[in-house]
């Protein structure tokens, strides 16, 4: 049994949450720049000439990249092997966030549903907790900010409707969500399981390397398929015409019952922020 | 379509009626910030027939919730935030006089019919360039509900703030008018 202290947790959720904040990662970055260089409207350039001067003020002055820092969705991979020491694992968390909201200088953006009374240090964060063999602790953090979450969408289709239903599914909430979620966006899509089952795949297909395929080429074509669709839309940079509307489709799937297919798509805007650390 | 206008607040609405969609202007002058919880507390006042704590005649309000800013910044990252949710009581304010909105994303008809009645215009920021956005920030200070922490209201001196016309003073709307001539489906 490998033992590992809460106290080495806090420290490193409280990193990662400042630095997944204001440093965005290199998949990204290429992806906006390749966008840059495609897209076809003028104003679209511009917009995304802007959106990569934002990243480097971001980085060398380490300022959120974005003012809505968002609810921190944490991912754990907890080795069988592990022991955690010292207290709670979801209070050492919790304080991680707490800690890098605060000194990160982040906006607490956390309320409570019914009486929108705020938390005031962005607590609590919505923790995933997944037990896999080995003696490690992998730590993903994913700020997820409002404007991109409040267009996702799932649906459970029957199964009639066939992989061209998922397809219209996707593409459907795509141009209902429009400029709202800041486009370029990167689409996450979860397909089978149950209802939840399919909304944590459309999540967890966002903090895929953006833009790396599927490793299974059914999925990698229908990704590519998918990305083709939307970026003929139109919509563009924020939705205000052009060719660059998503960077990347992925898709997880998982098997589902006979009498259903459900479908989930988490929309991520281009402040794509997921940082990782193996403890 | 990129042309650059600049706009020095407070401006006319002959100004206003100048502006055409898809062209990109540099804001210079006092900017006064809402979103939601600002929004709702402000309708409320007006229903029960109270005063507003701000002047909202002839103003440029911008949806926006800073971060904190860190020692020696004016305000933190501070871009916009989706105006929609803001469309419910966005006619009331046009008709009180609001004149620019600053935001991002689509507007309901009942907002651009109110726009076009009182000749405002609303005005794309960039989504997600907080960080660039705060750079144009000169002064901040808090002028109302300040218990609403990042949702307070905020007047804000901005200098060469970047935004795009999106819809304009005759109702022309570049979500629409954009997309449409990339359209392939």
């Amino acid at each position: 049994m490998r033992e590992i202290h809460v106290n080495q947790i806090v420290e490193t959720v409280q990193k990662l949450c400042i630095e997944a904040c204001c440093y965005l990662e290199d998949d990204v970055k290429k992806l906006l720049n390749k966008a840059y260089h495609e897209e076809k409207s003028e104003l679209g350039k511009n917009i995304l000439k802007q959106i990569q001067k934002n990243i480097h003020i971001a980085e060398t002055e380490t300022i959120p990249l974005c003012q809505d820092t968002g609810m921190a969705v944490v991912f754990l991979e907890i080795g069988q092997d592990v022991h955690i020491t010292g207290g709670s694992l979801y209070h050492a968390i919790n304080e991680g966030v707490r800690r890098g909201y605060e000194l990160g200088f982040m906006r607490k953006s956390v309320l409570d549903p019914i009486t929108r009374v705020n938390t005031r240090d962005n607590t609590p964060a919505v923790v995933h907790y997944n037990i896999v063999e080995g003696d490690r602790l992998k730590i993903t953090v994913a700020p997820k900010g409002f404007g991109s979450e409040n267009m996702s969408r799932l649906k459970m289709l029957k199964p009639s409707q066939g992989i061209e239903g998922v397809k219209e599914f996707v593409l459907d909430t795509v141009l209902k969500a429009a400029a709202n979620p800041c486009p370029p966006i990167i689409v996450g899509v979860g397909i089978g399981g149950t209802m939840e089952k399919a909304a944590l795949m459309a999540k967890q297909a966002i903090l895929r390397d953006a833009g790396t395929p599927s490793s299974r080429p059914n999925i990698a074509s229908l990704e590519k398929e998918l990305l083709e669709l939307i970026n003929k839309s139109g919509i563009g940079p924020q939705g205000l015409g052009g060719t660059s509307t998503a960077l990347a489709v992925h898709v997880e799937t998982y098997p589902t019952h006979i009498a259903g297919l459900p479908v989930a798509v988490n929309i991520q805007c281009h402040v794509a922020r997921h940082k990782q650390a193996i403890l | 379509m990129s042309k650059y206008k600049v706009l020095s607040l407070p401006c006319s609405t002959i100004e206003l009626e100048s502006l055409n969609i898809g062209e990109m202007v540099y804001i210079t002058g006092t900017l006064i910030t809402a979103r939601d919880a600002a929004h709702k507390r402000m309708i409320e006042l007006l229903k029960e027939g109270k005063a507003l704590p701000i002047n909202i005649k002839g103003q440029a309000l911008y949806y926006v919730g800073p971060c904190p800013a860190k020692p020696g910044q004016v305000i933190g990252s501070c871009g916009p935030t989706t105006s929609s949710r803001m469309d419910v009581y966005t006619p009331t304010l046009l008709d009180l006089g609001l004149k620019i909105m600053i935001g991002k994303g689509q507007r309901d008809s009942s907002v651009i019919d109110a726009m076009v009645r009182n000749k405002a215009v609303y005005l794309a920021a960039i989504g997600g360039t907080g960080a660039l956005l705060s750079k144009c920030v000169k002064k901040a200070k808090i002028i109302a509900f300040e218990d609403l922490g990042t949702e307070a209201i905020y007047s804000l001196t901005v200098e060469n703030f970047p935004a795009i016309v999106a819809i304009d003073t005759k109702g022309n709307n570049l979500f629409n008018v954009g997309p449409a001539a990339f359209c392939k489906l």
